[in-house]
Formats: structure tokens, sequence, C-alpha cells
């Protein structure tokens, strides 16, 4: 491997205080990997843990979630919500064997530009030294070898096993 | 086709623990219709037929050929790819078919690690030479093969191209029934077939419709494990710190666990267009945690409270997909060979 | 093959974008690899926020047949409205219009060229896979009820209900006491002009009780509000005041009759007394009394009626058997106007008050200075005759203090700076004010302070650690003696006083959390309530059709509480005025069919959106109360909650078009996977 592995990372944020940090970085002109894509809801709770999967699954190396501190929330209390579902989703990650670092949760305020920049570039380096997730591979590659070994004789399995 | 012009039923079993078998025969003296209707080309259950029996059809010789269980040897799939094959209807009959079931809970785990638990480190195992199966054998009688044993248990779906679905561990019977019913009146009187790829045999919409309990508006401080209380009859067992699936899961069962004081295992599986049945549960069992926290709270401090109310839900993988690993959005466990750590609970109380 | 005609437009933002991403080169490959997605048009322009690039647009849409659009440019809350307002001059619906954001999160933050353009190339994708899923919404409209709900007779709430009602709209003032007034009904001279409190708040207060718009509902709570914004249903329980309001003239005999003599801990502080039937204070509106059943003798012992027997009306005002009353009426709008509570100086007890008889409250010095109050004006000690000759009055008693309450309570300096003042005048006696800082920071304010400074009042620099009254020097015999460290002199001080006055903390209402709960709006850790923008929004709440006005959402001095009471009434004007509100149709839905009835969702809203349907058995969301987080949509086991607008299928697809599943050869350089289709 000659060139370094390139993550690719979907940054789900809030629209009031994490998308508006984002906005921020980008104003004040604070540089950070290219490495991140964001998708801006509405609120951290909307954040439906299936989206983290469908990433994962779908090519993503890591995803990170943003949102309003916790007492913060535009929607008053709804990243709780999202605090609680972070928590057990990263427990079920951790049981299907994905490291801690490729999902992570970072609040930022409207007014964090600098340090959502500074959270985005160390998880870019954490996750590039983890190295691909590549999911749909984890998926194919089942270290089976192919099935006509029951009955190597039989003529229909020779058609079907391919 | 026989002399006698009757439809074809066949009923295999892949990975299942028979009770499939055992809920189709439950629908009582419909049996009989069944037997009147059908004719069996391939039933290993209850009559002796052969491979070789199967082989001899010619292909879409079966009218209707339901298979339970799911694929986790390499004589599982290729049983189903000959019944494909030679089946004009392939039902997937049951969890274990339709979305790997318990079976499929190995997924979080290795194939050394499943072999190892069930043939050497298990207090019911006698086996001192620690013997292992191997896919060849050489004896002086020559070459012995058996079943290679797969790294990724699948459900029928993602091996053969499958016509319907009919969730449940096992299906209700009388659901069976009504499937059957349908499929029967299709074949003898000319009555349409429901469009290819549907579920049946199961309710549109979660469980907790059919389920008499109480419901109220849910806060729940902490979840508990079913022998550690005693729920209060009559009442939701989520809002008691039960997990209960019913929520998340396809109604059709008549919420048969529930009444009797035991959550929802989760086995009609998700609802349609809901894609990952345990994300659903997840986040709907977060959403219920009454954990919170006021302006200027400190976040670490939060953090903790959230974490020390997660410890309460132990194997939140086994638990939210016990019955839906195959089919969830990841399907298997990253293990890179590597056994996958068990969970270990920091609460157990 | 996509059956919409979508439109890619990439701004050069002069060169804040071009320079850092090729952007003819991401609009020549959304053209070229997205044509399949859609894409039937994809240009680049200098400016596309210029009328000039918005007219390009609007070109597209009518020769082009263009069915959505795609503009990449700088961020949606820069400009969304504007190109979804190009739109709609085309003809497009706006919400078809999806702006992504190339600049802040792309152009300006990054530095590799090539990278940069290829994560702009995955940005467009995502919008162009979302907007393709966009469904055209039209905004919420809801009728505005004219009737406005006011809470709370202080000064914020009159000057909110005579703003209102003056302009002709119907307002409903509830008060909890049994006369409106509030805090500033109690005291003597307000700061810095030291105008007579009463000379300038009873005019207003007789305004309010007489004005054919507005309805009084004094001795009354509110119990429950249902509904949203345009249309709430309030509840409201009239107390009995066991006087017919119908009959009775105000005339005060009963009051005179009354056999029974009550402290009053209210409006004199416990300072004074009343009776059993009372009205708190003289200038009270409404006049009619009211009669205390705790401590009225027919009441608590089934005879006496002296009120009733000398009541001179026929047929008589007062009624023992009069019941609490359960109104309900419409309203549009609510305006919270609460007030605060003041802080219990017994929580400090090195400060001594309740246990040395001449320590005071700031409330109860305002009695003491009030001529109509206790003591006729006249500053005396505990014993009522005795003039003090020094006085020492605390600042920040509660306030600025993290064992308590770490925020500045905002009036206690210039209310002490006043006590300073009125001691001088009236007894001039020596006075030391105990201060943290001075914050005179508004106008007149520190000229005031000067002032005060001329008439010679001392200040002392430094928290008083103890007030007491174990004399340990000469001198200090018969004296109440304030232990502080001095500052700006760097030593302990020992100052004899004979009258200590304690500038308390303004705390929250010790009910602000029940009440924020009933009105579905939020309350700080404090308990003050939250304001929907501290600085650009401070009156409104993020709860549609609920404001909030006065010290209910923090420290506020009179001048200020009138300014948000007159805010408040302005917002509800214009509400009024526009007759409907057009809510942006961000709204969360049940899908009835799929709804089992769990009631995962039921508690997850703040906003009180959520409710069950106990006949149908599912959960229900009210689009005008639902603000659009999506936290339901997100919670919900069974999939049958939905979002415009933030559906999971637009969120998905703008994911699958960020990773760029949807095109065959993705400029990414890794091996994209191959993807299970969604």
């Amino acid at each position: 491997m000659s060139e370094p592995f390139e993550p690719v990372i979907i940054g789900f944020t809030c629209n009031w205080c994490s998308y508006r940090a984002a906005d921020l970085a980008g104003t004040s002109r604070v540089k950070y990997p290219p490495n991140i894509r964001l998708i801006r809801l509405m609120c951290s709770g909307r954040l439906d843990p299936t989206f983290v999967l469908k990433a994962l699954a779908g090519g993503a190396d890591g995803v990170l979630i943003t949102g309003c501190h916790p007492g913060e929330c535009h929607y008053l209390e709804q990243n709780y919500k999202t605090l609680r579902r972070f928590t057990l989703l990263r427990r079920t990650l951790a049981q299907f064997g994905i490291e801690p670092e490729r999902v992570r949760l970072v609040w930022a305020s409207a007014a964090e530009g600098a340090r959502l920049a500074v959270e985005i570039g160390k998880m870019v380096e954490e996750v590039r030294a983890l190295g691909p997730l590549n999911w749909q591979g984890v998926i194919a590659d089942d270290g089976d070898p192919p099935i006509a070994i029951y009955h190597p004789q039989s003529e229909w399995v020779q058609g079907v096993a391919a | 086709m026989n002399a006698n012009g009757k439809p074809k039923l066949a009923m295999y079993w892949a990975s299942a623990c028979g009770g499939c078998e055992i809920s189709t025969l439950n629908i009582g003296e419909h049996i009989l219709t069944v037997d009147a209707v059908f004719d069996l080309a391939f039933f290993p259950c209850i009559a002796d037929f052969k491979v070789k029996d199967v082989l001899g059809y010619p292909d879409g010789y079966i009218d209707l050929c339901l298979i339970n269980g799911a694929i986790r040897n390499s004589e599982n799939e290729e049983m189903v790819r000959l019944l494909r094959r030679k089946s004009k209807l392939l039902v997937a009959f049951g969890s274990c078919a339709y979305e790997g079931c318990i079976p499929a809970l190995s997924n979080l785990t290795t194939r050394d690690a499943t072999l190892r638990a069930a043939y050497l480190d298990n207090p019911s195992i006698d086996n001192p030479a620690g013997t292992l199966p191997q896919p060849h054998t050489a004896v002086p009688e020559g070459d012995l093969e058996i079943p290679f044993f797969y790294h990724t248990v699948k459900s029928l779906d993602q091996v053969v191209d499958v016509d319907y679905t009919i969730p449940g561990c096992p299906p209700e019977p009388h659901q069976i029934w009504a499937v059957l019913q349908v499929v029967v009146a299709a074949l003898t009187q000319g009555g349409s077939l429901p469009p290819k790829g549907v579920l049946l045999g199961a309710g549109s919409v979660a469980v907790c419709e059919e389920c008499a309990l109480a419901k109220h508006e849910k806060a729940v401080a902490r979840f508990y494990r079913p022998y550690q209380i005693r729920p209060e009859p009559g009442l939701c067992l989520l809002e008691q710190g039960l997990i209960c699936m019913g929520p998340a899961t396809l109604s059709g069962c008549g919420a048969l666990c529930p009444q009797v004081g035991m959550g929802c295992r989760g086995c009609y599986g998700p609802l349609p267009g809901a894609e990952d049945q345990g994300m659903r549960m997840l986040t709907a069992i977060a959403s219920i945690l009454d954990v919170s926290g006021r302006p200027g709270d400190n976040e670490l401090d939060l953090e903790r409270k959230v974490e020390a109310a997660a410890d309460t839900i132990v194997d939140p993988a086994g638990t939210f997909y016990r019955f839906s690993m195959a089919h969830s959005l990841l399907r298997r466990a990253r293990t890179d060979g590597v056994e996958a750590a068990v969970p270990q609970p920091a609460v157990w109380s | 093959m996509s059956p919409e005609r979508i439109g890619v437009y990439v701004c050069h933002c002069g060169s804040n974008i071009a320079a850092t991403v090729d952007v003819e080169e991401v609009a020549l490959w959304a053209s070229e690899e997205l044509g399949d997605r859609g894409v039937v048009v994809a240009r680049d322009y200098q400016f596309m926020c210029s009328s000039l690039g918005q007219e390009l647009i609007e070109a597209d849409i009518k020769e082009q047949g263009l069915t959505r659009v795609v503009v990449a440019a700088c961020s949606p809350h820069l400009h969304e409205r504007t190109f979804r307002t190009a739109c709609k001059r085309a003809g497009l619906n706006p919400f078809l219009c999806e702006l992504v954001s190339i600049r802040e999160q792309v152009s300006w933050v990054h530095t590799d060229r090539a990278a940069a353009t290829e994560k702009a190339m995955a940005v467009v994708s995502g919008g162009v896979e979302r907007v393709t899923l966009h469904q055209p919404l039209e905004p919420l409209h809801v009728p505005i009820h004219p009737a406005t709900l006011i809470v709370g007779g202080g000064i914020a709430g009159i000057q909110a209900a005579l703003e209102i009602a003056d302009s002709g709209y119907p307002v409903y003032l509830v008060e909890r006491e049994p006369s409106i007034g509030g805090h500033m009904a109690q005291f003597d001279k307000t700061f810095p002009t030291l105008d007579c409190s009463a000379c300038i708040l009873t005019p207003k207060m007789v305004d309010v009780g007489g004005h054919p718009n507005v309805t009084l509902l004094t001795w009354s709570e509110v119990e429950r509000v249902d509904g949203y914004v345009g249309s709430f249903t309030v509840t409201v329980r009239k107390k009995a005041r066991y006087v017919d309001e119908s009959v009775c003239t105000g005339c005060g005999i009963c009051t005179e009759k009354c056999p029974v003599r009550v402290l009053d801990n209210t409006y004199e502080a416990g300072l004074g007394y009343r009776k059993a039937v009372y009205r708190p204070f003289a200038q009270a509106v409404p006049k009619y009394p009211v009669i205390d059943r705790e401590n009225c003798t027919y009441f608590q012992r089934g005879k006496c009626k002296a009120c009733q027997l000398f009541c001179p009306t026929h047929p008589k005002a007062i009624d023992f058997e009069q019941k609490d009353e359960i109104l309900q009426f419409q309203v549009g709008n609510i305006i919270l106007a609460t007030g605060y509570d003041l802080f219990d100086c017994r929580r400090i007890p090195q400060y001594g008050y309740a246990r040395l008889a001449n320590v005071f409250t700031s409330l109860e010095f305002e009695r003491l200075c009030n001529a109509a109050g206790p003591t006729g004006g006249k500053i005396v000690l505990r014993d009522g005759v005795t003039e003090p000759a020094t006085v020492g009055i605390i600042h920040c008693v509660g306030s600025r203090d993290h064992n308590y309450n770490p925020y500045c309570s905002n009036i206690c300096c210039m209310q002490s700076l006043k006590f300073g003042h009125l001691v001088k005048e009236r007894t001039g006696a020596e006075v030391f004010n105990f201060y943290i800082d001075i914050r005179t920071a508004f106008k007149d304010y520190d000229e005031f302070y000067q002032r005060v400074l001329e008439d010679g009042v001392h200040f002392v620099r430094g928290r008083v650690a103890e007030v007491t009254d174990a004399a340990r020097l000469p001198g200090e015999e018969g004296k109440l003696i304030i232990q502080v460290e001095d500052t700006l002199l760097g030593k302990q001080r020992r100052i004899p006083v004979d009258m200590v006055v304690l500038s308390a903390a303004l705390q929250p209402r010790q009910d602000s959390t029940e009440v924020a709960y009933t009105f579905g709006i939020a309350c700080s850790a404090n308990g003050w309530f939250i304001e929907k923008h501290p600085k650009l929004d401070p009156v409104a709440t993020m709860t549609e059709g609920i404001f909030i006005a006065g010290a209910c959402q923090g420290p506020k001095d009179i001048p200020a509480s009138v300014a948000q009471g007159a805010a408040a009434a302005a917002r509800v004007l214009g509400r009024i005025h526009q007759k409907e509100l057009a809510l942006e149709p961000v709204r969360a839905s049940i899908i009835a069919e799929r709804c089992s009835g769990c009631r995962i969702c039921n508690n997850l809203c703040p906003f009180n959106a959520i409710s069950y349907d106990t006949a149908r058995m599912i959960t229900e969301i009210n689009p005008a109360l639902c603000q659009g987080c999506g936290t339901c949509v997100a919670a919900c086991p069974s999939g049958a909650i939905t979002g415009t607008q933030f559906s999971n299928e637009q969120v998905l697809a703008q994911l699958y078009g960020l990773l760029l599943l949807n095109v065959s050869s993705g400029p990414v350089q890794q091996p994209q996977p191959a993807l299970v289709p969604a």
C-alpha cells in the first residue's frame, strides 16, 4: 500500500448547534481533513441508530454524531435521548466487533467551531489508524469453502454453486 | 406428476429445532384436509423420504415446499438449493428460515468458538480427547465427509429465491392453517396467490395491538431480567422494566408471551418498512429510559448515569437481535477470526 | 432512471469556493455521472445568490421543466430562503429546492484541492438523492384567536394587558392573590427617580381593572392549558372569595367589624396585621375583599358571621356558601408574567435573620419606609418606636453565592442605594453598605450612586461574614455587630449598627417548574423560564404562542419588566393582526394504520404535541404543536411516525448519495463495496 488509507466518515449534525458549529469553523477558516461528509438533521434526537448502521454497512469507515450540549438542546431535552441511544448503540456495536473510535458522539455548541474541527481531525486520524471497515467484505467473506464438498459427485451442485 | 394429480407438498428442516413441524401438526383436524388435498413429496419429520427421491423428481415437481431452519452448514445450503429447483412455491417457514433466529446469534462470534462451546467448553460434554467434527476423515473403508460448518448463519432468502415468508418461532398453528387455506384454494379452485415476496400468516402492526395489558406513558429508570421481578398483572411489561420486544415486533401471534408475564421475544420479526428490528427496539428502549439531566449538569456525571442505566440491559445485541440477526443490517460481527468478547454486564442486580 | 428533472447549480462564490474546489469539474461530473439519477442540467456560476444567478435557475425551471433544484453554495442558514424563494417565483414548490454547503463545509475548511473537489461531488450527490425524495410542502396555517391570557398581575402583566386591551383585543388577566399589583405595590419609592411606587402603579391598576377589554380574574389560578398556538383552551380555578362581587360595594365595613387579627405575611411581609376578611391594601384592584378561610372564626368554629351581619348591602354581599368556580375560555396567545419569590434569608443563619430582631429583609424594609405601611413610613427598629442611629445594608444576600444562587439578582445594588438614601433622608442615621461590586449600569443609575455617595453613605467592599449581637469590644453592647473583611483596606472590621437590612436575592417562584409544565415551556436549572433566544428573542419561548415577560424570565427591575411586558404584548398583537400564523411544515405525523398504540413515544415530546387517543387506541401528533425535531420519528419501534422534510427515506437517500453508492465510478479512490440497496 503506497497511498495512505483515506477513511470516509459520515457526520450527523443538528440544525441548531453542531451544524452551526461547522458553519462557524468555515467562516473562521479553521481547517480539518476532508474525510467527513455531513448530514443535517433538525435535532440529534432525530438520529435513528439505523442511520448509523446504514452508513457503516454502506461503506463508511466511521460515523460522528453531534448535537447541542446537554441542557442546551434547541428542543429542550431531546439530546438526552440521543445520549441514551448512543450509549446503547455503542454497547451493541462493540458486540458486533466495531471499535468505539468508529462511532463517536460529540457535543458542539454553535460557538464551538474550532473544537468541532479538532474533534473531526482527531476522529479521522483514529479511524485512519484502525484501517478500512469494509462491512460488505465482513458479510461476504465468511471464510467458508464452496458448498460442493458434501456431494461433490452430484451433478446438480455444479450448476448452482457458482 | 403422480397419477392422482394431487398437488405435492414438501416440508424440510434446515438448521432448526423441530418446533415448526410440531406447530404445523398442531393445526389439529385440519391436517386431514391437508392430507386429502396434498400428496407428500418430501417430509423427513413425518415420513421416510430420501434425498435421492427428491433428486429423482423433475424440476418444479413440488407445488408447495415449506422450509424451516436457518442455513448453518453446507448440507442446509445444498438441500435448499435442491428443493428450490424442484419446487414451484418455496416458503421460508418460521423465524430461522426467515431471519436466522436463535442459530444466527452465533454470528456474533466465530465458527471455532461455536464449535468449542458445543464440543469442548460445556459442563455437559464428555469429550476427553477433544474431538471436533472434521469435514474430511480418512477411515480404512474410505473418506468420510460430513457437512461443513459455516462461519456465518444465513437466512433462506440469502441463499435461494423465496416466494413467501411465514414468520414466527414457531408460526402459530391458526396462522399456518390460514396460509395453507389460501394456497389450497389457489391450487385446487383456481384462486389467486398472494404477490410474490410477501409475509403471510402475520398481522400488519406491532404485537402491542393484540396485547391486552394496559399501556401508559413510559419512563423506565432501569430494566430487569425476567427472573428478577414478578410483574404486576395487567400492566404493560415494558413499563415495569421488563424488556418486551412487542412494540418492534410484527403481530399475528396474539401476544401470547406478554399475556403470561413474559416479555415478547420478537420472534415475528420487524414491522413492514422497519429495516432493522434490533435498532428499532434499541432506539425505543433508549427513548423511554428515564435518565435525563438539567441545564448546567456535569456532562461526565450525566454519561455515568446513562451508563449505569444501560448496565441493566444485559447483552443488547443478543436481546434486540435474538431472532433477526441474519436479516439485520450488519448480519454478523466483525471477528477477524478472533472470538468476540462476551459482554460482561457491570451490574447483575 | 429517475423520473425527476433535476438542475444542479454550483456556485463559485467569487473565489471563496472556486479557489479550493474545482467548481467546473463538479458541475461537469454532476451532469455526466448523475445523469441517470435525474440531473438534466448542471451549471457553475460566479455568484448563484446574485439576481442573475437566481434568474438562471428560474429560467431553467421554466424552460427545462425542472422538477427539483440542488444549489451547491454556502450554508443553508445563509441562503436557503433565497433559493427557495427563487424557485417559488418560477413556480416550483420551495421545498423541492435543496441547498448543500460546499463553502463553510468544504472550500473554507479544506486545503487539498483534489480532495475538496471530491468531497464537493459527494455533497452534491447527496443533495441530488435527497431532493429526489422531497415532497412539495405548504406552510401550515393556524387561525389566531384574538383573546390573550396573561398570567400574573404584577407590573409586567399589567403593562402587557393594557397594551393589548388598548389595541381593542380581549385580555384575561389571571392573578392568584386577591389583588393585582404584585411586588411593586409593596414598595415605597422606586429607583433612581424616587417616584412613589403607588403613585405610578395604582393608576395602571385602576385602568386595567376597569378596562372594557380586560376580564380580571384575581384570587384565581390556571389549572390546565390545552390546545396550541392560535387556540388554547384555558381552565382557570376562581377560588371562592365568599364575597359576591355583583353586590359588594367595597365599603370595607366587613373588614372593620371582623374580630380576627392575622399576621400579614404576604403584603406586609410579616410586619403588620390584617383581618380575616380583608383587602391586601387600600388601593387593591378589584376592591372586593376576600375571606381567609383558615383564620375566619365562622369557618373554623361555625359561628361569628360578624361581617355578614354588618354588611350594608341587600342582599348581603358576604356569602359563606360560595364555591370555587371552574372557568374555561379560548385564547390565541399566552403571556406568562409570574414574577419572583424573595430569597428566604433564614437560609443564611450567620446573618441572624429571624433570630436577631433588628435584622430586616429588603421587603420588610420597603414596608417600613412605606407611608401606607405598618409604621406609617417611619424607619424604626422592631420595637416600633426607636429610630436607628446606624444602619448596615448588606448586598448580594443569597445572590452571587455558590451556596445559594450563583447569579446576580440585578436589582439589589440600586435597591440598597435607595435604602441608604431613604435612611439618610428620614433619620439622618449613619449608613454602611456592604457590597461585592456596585452594578449601576442603566440610565441614570450611576448618577444615583454618586448622589448617595454625596449623601454620606459609607461603602465597605467585602462580603459580610457574620451579623452578631455578641459584643466583644467597647461600644458594641446592645448593638448588632457586622463582621466583614474590608477588601479595600485589607483588614477585618467589626461595625456596630442598630439595624441590618438584607438585600435578598430574587428567586424563581417556588412552583415555577410546575407552571412551566402546565404551559409546556422550559425552565433553567435555577427555575427561571427559558426564552427562545437570550438575545434575539427574549420574550418568546420555544412553544409557539407562549411568551414570557418580567422577572419570571430572570431577575429584573421595573423598567425592564415593563419593557418586556410591552414587548410580549407587541409580539402577541402582531400575531392577532395577522389573523393566522404560518408554521414551517417540518412536522412529524403518525401513520395511523401502523400504530399499535404501544405508547413508547407518548412521553418524548416537550411540546406536548403527542397525545394518545383512548378511543382509537393509537397515538396522535398535533401538527400545530409539533416543532419538527423528529425525536419521536427516531423512537418509534414500529416505524409508524414519519416526518416531512426529514423522513427516513430522505436522510438515507442523502447518505446513499454521500457515500457515492449511486454512481458506478465514484471519484473516491478506495474500492466501494457493492451496496445491498435499501
